[in-house]
């Protein structure tokens, strides 16, 4: 007692030049790790709090006091603890902690409770378990104008404060969902679910931010869609949303535009179509360009990966064969033609150097390149979506048309029933990072415009508000993932990848108030009669999935609450997010650096040169009809800037005249160097 | 001599119960237990033509069963060869080959061989054969099937230029290395006739070819019109394989769509799909940007045709080919990658053929950095060879274990003088190599000296297996009865130091210079001519014949045959949908309805006018049956989905 006591103590006098940064709870942290009970006991303070305080960095200190506090708290503990036989000690301090917390101080805990005042500006969210992408641990959150204020035990806050009591369970960061279309036109139509209905049944299913897709229309003005979307999406939106932009068609006047877009205008994402052949799809020369310049720009490039040539012919074939029901679409688009567009993204983003984010990977084989390239070393992003999965695409071979019609989306689901887990199993391993739902849902109606072609069907499925669920039920529930890596394929990734970290994406004082409560024994039964969504048909219907939010709350207020929502059309913000995010532009950068080729300096070739024959027998030589332009590009002329040094003794100007035009059949001896092997 | 007297017996049982091949009718009886071998597992089981045809002309000579190691066989064969040494030397027409070691691709045995007008007549020990055979003999060597080269280009016009070997020297160059056949590209002019073209290489080739050849044509620009000739070259002139290419962007290259035409029809004819597999979209870009950084020398040409490129196109063609069930073939595999993914393609049970040359697998791609430029230029190829050193060793690897096939040369020779053409732009540069020569010996050095494969394995990569894709076989790529005599006698000590001072190619630069293999042919047999004895080529110019080769090699089509079966998809037979439909028509609010304001849709959209399918099922399991509705309003915009009979919400 008395020794750990000093030791204590002399690390309290450790000098602040040695804190780390990041490290809040000053006393606690400050001390440098150390282990004190051999090599099978934890390391001391491995548990403490260490996420990141974005106000530690700044010059005053409002939650000092807080912090002081808690770390009292701490140390006490520790000193009460000192006499507990090793190991024992670790292992009970968390939920040990908890109840000093709770029960130490009552009386205050009392005040604050009766000091509770209606007004959601400021809310506690007290005994709830904070869990992160990286670690877990129990602590109250203080939020105050959308934002977290506070974050640890025992705080300090203002009177008329909403206090949750979330007793012991998760509280993660809000769910950001990277893919959804809710306004993608289609023959004239719009999606049923626009930025209201589609928003609320993001928040009713946990998640606090979208990322929508702006879809111009070919040859239309990428600012103006743009406009058009952030106007509609301001009106509407209940929650925080960014925007990506799809280039349905490339040519060199979108550079401008898309240069505007992410220098003014805050998008840092783009989307080029492989599928689609005569509308949206670009060829790989265009591809390469594409990426060329998204890369400079610093912008993450995202990818529907589908062969759209093959499906072209697939489709004409399977209509001439006399199938025109939904099942044509995925016999039309089989999980090969996923995978050959994904591996040629990734082929072209290697030679680019420029990060690929495949939206939507539907498929085993498609995934299992996306893993295999990763371990290559390619920057490349997988997002598996709701519906892949949860549900698999047998069901296009339904006899009701009307279901049939509803899974309807490309890539299409994988007839594969295995497909599923696999994919669940590459998120657990961080093979795959994101999810996203691509929800974009369309009334049986609409899809019926394609009633008698399959090719007519407007794609797209639901999925907004069962994303977080499903990954919880397929991946946590059966011990493929665990808490803190479902946070970061529901949030956290996506927020480093598309550059809103750590604003989004995590619990820590400074971040954005988007928090959810979670409850991970939830049993709900997903039913188009209790969703959110306006579709009439859900591709989950029937399906029994665990866990599910308690209390989301967005922007700091609360918006769903006992099974209620709470929203306010148009409070949704426009996130504007910057180019080379961090999480992806460091390697893009160093690579960029290094990769740079290089020629080889060597002496002038003064060898004899074969003469074209000015008029050759079958072929014109000017190669300007057959051949690039860059062939025909460095006019024949010495080139000064290279190296005129030869290792092979002869040098560039010491060779008599050279007579170029002339034919020569069998090689000269003497100066040539064509016979020595340098 | 207990055997001979069982023979006679044999023999009358011989015409009811002979079976495909078996020469020996002796049912095989265990005699020794377990781990004794069965009896007669040694013996000879060559395919033999003539056991089919009723007058057996070679009686007696293979009824002995075959004992290697006999002192008293060996003296019989040598005092009849002996006899008929004697008579007449030099008569080229009948050989017979003594005491050599037969490797064909299934196993190995002794045997002598005679061959008359060109073919193999006899196989066997003591054979007794017309007086004034010439005898060669190949003690302690392995008479092997004559090597076959699937991909030359010895003719192949780029700005005016013809490659330095021609039909002459490659072919030349061909039997000094133990290679008795090639198989060269017909390179049509885009846009020209692949008939004409044809006609001009078969022109060619007849004239100055010194060894049988056969053609494959490239399909340098798709159109539907080329049906019509595809199915004459098949057809009529015995071609069963085209390259297509989906590289060489703007000249040559071939888009999906394209290919997948081609694909299908190729199929439909019988006929093998080659592939140039590179990405031209990309080399085309990657050339731009070099060339704008101010790299013009060969190194450049590496640089831009780099490895994934080629590996890309490789798993496009083939999941093309998947689509199209059409059986494909790769030319020149040069790297790790590429050939891991037909490795893996071939394990999904594509039928897809890897084909390795001479220059992947005996060198690398290091020697595009050389200081000499007239080196460097050498090796300017495409695919290029792959810099990374450990390439030819992996791809001899996966030669040995079947996951690759075919070995080529892509001989496709430039002078340097010619290669200079491209000195201050490399993408000027002639893409060729040679290899022609070296190809067996390279296979042997590398593959069977360093125990990676047997001496069968080698039989079967360097001419059975391509005998068999392009349905040459059993004419070519077997010692058999029946087959052409295109044989070699193979010296596997003998080493040789392959280089430009001595080799037949015409060109100054050998890639492979310096190189020391083991293995080298002693005698080459084509034709039954000896055109390969004692170091020094005997060749005739324009002895080579056409060799015409039919569609639907059994090898390739059988898998393919069966697939074509099962693959049918099958729609699923619904009741019409009922419900209420939305109308496109007047919602015309932002897009024009008609898809033809956003460009020229693919032709499969507009196929299906939306009348009613009665070709379609109506019968419905949900209970209501296709006619017995209401008059549907088709045109009304319904928001809400109405209940009733419509089926929207019941889960079948």
């Amino acid at each position: 007692m008395s020794h750990f006591e000093r030791r204590c103590n002399k690390e309290e006098d450790l000098p602040v030049y040695l804190a780390r940064p990041g490290s809040a709870s000053q006393s606690a942290s400050q001390s440098p790790r150390q282990k004190s009970y051999g090599m099978f006991s934890s390391v001391e303070g491995a548990f403490e709090n260490k996420s990141i305080a974005l106000e530690s960095y700044c010059a005053q200190r409002k939650r000092s006091r807080s912090r002081e506090n808690l770390a009292d708290g701490d140390s006490g503990g520790s000193k009460d603890m000192g006499t507990v036989p090793s190991g024992k000690r670790v292992s009970l301090s968390l939920s040990e902690r908890l109840f000093f917390c709770d029960s130490s101080p009552p009386s205050s805990g009392i005040e604050r409770r009766a000091r509770r005042v209606r007004g959601s500006d400021r809310l506690l969210i007290k005994g709830g378990r904070v869990v992160n992408d990286d670690l877990s641990f129990f602590a109250d959150i203080y939020l105050e104008d959308g934002v977290i204020k506070q974050l640890g035990e025992n705080l300090i806050v203002p009177g008329g404060v909403k206090i949750i009591e979330a007793n012991g369970r998760m509280v993660i960061p809000g769910g950001i969902d990277v893919n959804t279309c809710l306004q993608k036109p289609y023959l004239g139509t719009q999606t049923v679910d626009d930025f209201f209905q589609g928003t609320k049944a993001a928040l009713a299913g946990g998640t606090t931010m979208i990322v929508d897709h702006v879809t111009p229309q070919p040859g239309a003005s990428l600012l103006q869609a743009f406009e058009k979307w952030q106007e509609a999406a301001d009106k509407k939106s209940c929650c925080d949303y960014s925007l990506h932009v799809d280039i349905p068609h490339w040519h060199e006047g979108v550079k401008e535009e898309l240069e505007v877009l992410v220098q003014e205008k805050g998008i840092n994402s783009f989307q080029v179509y492989m599928a689609y052949k005569d509308l949206y799809q670009m060829t790989d020369t265009q591809l390469y360009e594409a990426f060329s310049f998204l890369k400079e720009l610093g912008a993450v490039v995202l990818v529907h990966a589908e062969n759209g040539d093959l499906i072209a012919q697939e489709q004409s074939k399977i209509l001439g064969m006399g199938i025109t029901g939904p099942e044509g679409h995925a016999l039309s688009r089989p999980e090969e033609l996923e995978a050959e567009a994904v591996f040629r993204a990734i082929t072209l983003g290697n030679r680019v150097n420029c990060p690929v984010y495949i939206t939507k990977v539907m498929s085993k084989s498609a995934a299992d390149i996306v893993a295999l390239s990763r371990k290559k070393g390619s920057v490349v992003f997988g997002e598996p979506i709701t519906a892949s999965l949860a549900t698999d695409g047998t069901h296009y071979w339904s006899k009701n048309w009307a279901k049939a019609a509803a899974f309807v989306m490309s890539p299409p689901l994988s007839p594969d029933p295995t497909t599923p887990d696999h994919l669940n199993s590459l998120l657990a391993c961080g093979d795959l990072q994101v999810v996203g739902s691509a929800h974009c849902a369309y009334s049986t109606s609409q899809k019926a415009i394609g009633k008698d072609n399959f090719t007519l069907i407007p794609e797209g499925t639901n999925g907004v508000e069962e994303r977080m669920s499903f990954v919880w039920d397929k991946a946590v529930a059966v011990g493929k993932m665990d808490e803190n890596q479902f946070v970061a394929v529901s949030s956290t990734n996506a927020a480093k990848i598309f550059n809103l970290y750590p604003r989004k994406g995590r619990i820590a004082v400074g971040s954005d108030g988007d928090i959810v409560i979670w409850d991970p024994d939830k049993m709900k039964t997903i039913t188009a009669k209790t969703q959110q969504s306006a579709v009439e048909y859900n591709i989950f219907e029937g399906m029994e999935c665990r866990g599910g939010p308690l209390v989301v709350i967005s922007q700091g207020k609360i918006v769903y609450e006992d099974g209620k929502l709470h929203v306010q059309q148009g409070v949704g913000r426009f996130i504007p997010r910057k180019p080379f995010a961090d999480y992806i532009y460091q390697r893009i950068t160093m690579r960029s650096k290094t990769m740079a080729a290089r020629g080889v300096s060597r002496g002038m070739y003064d060898g004899p040169v074969y003469d074209i024959p000015a008029t050759p027998k079958y072929v014109t030589p000017a190669p300007s009809t057959k051949t690039s332009p860059a062939k025909n590009q460095p006019p024949p002329i010495r080139n000064l800037h290279q190296s005129n040094f030869s290792l092979s003794g002869a040098q560039v100007d010491d060779n008599v005249p050279r007579r170029s035009g002339h034919r020569i059949v069998a090689p000269p001896g003497g100066r040539s160097n064509i016979t020595s092997l340098g | 001599m207990a055997e001979r007297k069982v023979l006679p017996r044999e023999d009358e049982r011989c015409f009811l119960l002979s079976r495909l091949g078996a020469d020996s009718p002796k049912p095989r009886v265990k005699l020794g237990g377990v781990f004794c071998s069965v009896q007669d597992a040694f013996d000879n089981k060559t395919l033999n033509f003539e056991s089919f045809s009723p007058a057996p002309a070679r009686r007696g000579a293979r009824g002995r069963a075959e004992e290697p190691h006999t002192p008293p066989g060996l003296a019989d064969a040598r005092s009849a060869g002996d006899g008929g040494d004697g008579d007449t030397r030099g008569e080229d027409d009948h050989l017979i080959i003594k005491g050599g070691k037969i490797v064909n691709d299934d196993q190995s045995f002794y045997a002598d061989i005679y061959i008359e007008d060109g073919v193999i007549k006899q196989i066997g020990e003591n054979l007794i054969v017309p007086g004034g055979a010439k005898i060669i003999d190949a003690y302690g060597h392995i008479v092997i099937p004559g090597g076959i080269d699937v991909n030359t280009r010895l003719h192949a016009p780029f700005l005016g230029m013809n490659p330095a070997d021609d039909f002459y020297h490659g072919t030349q160059a061909a039997l000094a290395g133990g290679t008795t056949m090639i198989i060269d590209h017909v390179l049509p002019e885009p846009g020209t006739s692949l008939l004409a073209a044809f006609d001009q290489w078969r022109d060619l080739a007849d004239k100055s070819s010194c060894c049988d050849y056969s053609l494959h044509v490239d399909i340098t620009r798709w159109h539907e019109g080329l049906v019509e000739e595809l199915e004459a070259l098949v057809k009529d002139k015995g071609v069963n394989s085209f390259l297509i290419f989906m590289a060489y962007k703007d000249k040559f290259q071939s888009t999906d769509t394209q290919m997948y035409e081609a694909f299908g029809v190729l199929r439909d004819l019988g006929a093998i799909a080659q592939v140039h597999a590179e990405n031209g979209d990309i080399i085309e870009e990657e050339q731009k940007k070099l060339l704008d950084l101010g790299i013009t020398g060969p190194e450049g040409h590496v640089l831009s045709h780099p490895e994934e490129v080629e590996t890309e196109a490789v798993f496009r063609a083939i999941t093309i080919a998947k689509q199209a069930n059409c059986p494909l073939y790769i030319t020149k595999v040069m790297s790790k990658s590429a050939a891991d993914v037909i490795a893996q393609a071939r394990k999904k049970g594509m039928v897809v053929y890897g084909e390795p040359i001479t220059a992947s697998l005996g060198t690398d791609g290091s020697h595009y950095w050389s200081k000499n430029w007239a080196k460097a230029a050498a090796y300017v190829m495409a695919p290029p060879l792959n810099p990374e050193p450990g390439t030819s060793d992996y791809l001899n690897s996966l030669l040995s274990c079947g996951d690759l096939q075919v070995t080529g040369s892509a001989h496709s020779t430039f002078t340097t003088a010619q290669k200079a053409v491209g000195k201050d732009n490399f993408t000027l540069i002639p893409e060729g190599t040679n290899g022609i020569e070296e190809r067996m010996s390279v296979i042997w050095e590398k593959a069977v000296v360093a125990g990676k494969m047997d001496e069968n394995e080698f039989v079967a990569v360097t001419s059975t297996n391509a005998a068999k894709i392009f349905n040459l076989y059993p004419r070519k790529g077997r010692i058999a009865v029946g087959a052409d005599a295109d044989i070699v006698i193979w010296n596997p000590k003998e080493a040789r130091i392959f280089s430009a001072k001595s080799h037949n190619s015409t060109v100054e630069c050998n890639i492979f210079e310096g190189m020391e293999c083991r293995g080298s042919p002693a005698v080459v047999i084509s034709q039954g001519k000896v055109v390969l004895e004692a170091g020094k080529l005997n060749v005739t110019e324009g002895s080579g014949r056409f060799v015409p080769r039919k569609s639907f090699p059994d090898f390739v089509y059988k898998r393919i045959k069966a697939r074509t079966r099962m693959a049918d998809a099958r729609g699923v037979p619904r009741g019409q949908y009922d419900g209420p439909v939305h109308d496109v028509i007047s919602a015309t609010k932002s897009v024009p309805p008609t898809p033809t304001g956003r460009g020229p849709t693919c032709p499969g959209k507009a196929q299906i006018t939306p009348a009613r399918n009665l070709h379609q099922s109506g019968f419905t399991l949900s209970g209501t049956q296709m006619d017995d509705h209401i008059p549907r309003r088709t045109a009304q915009r319904i928001v809400a989905p109405p209940g009733g009979r419509s089926n929207i919400t019941s889960l079948s």
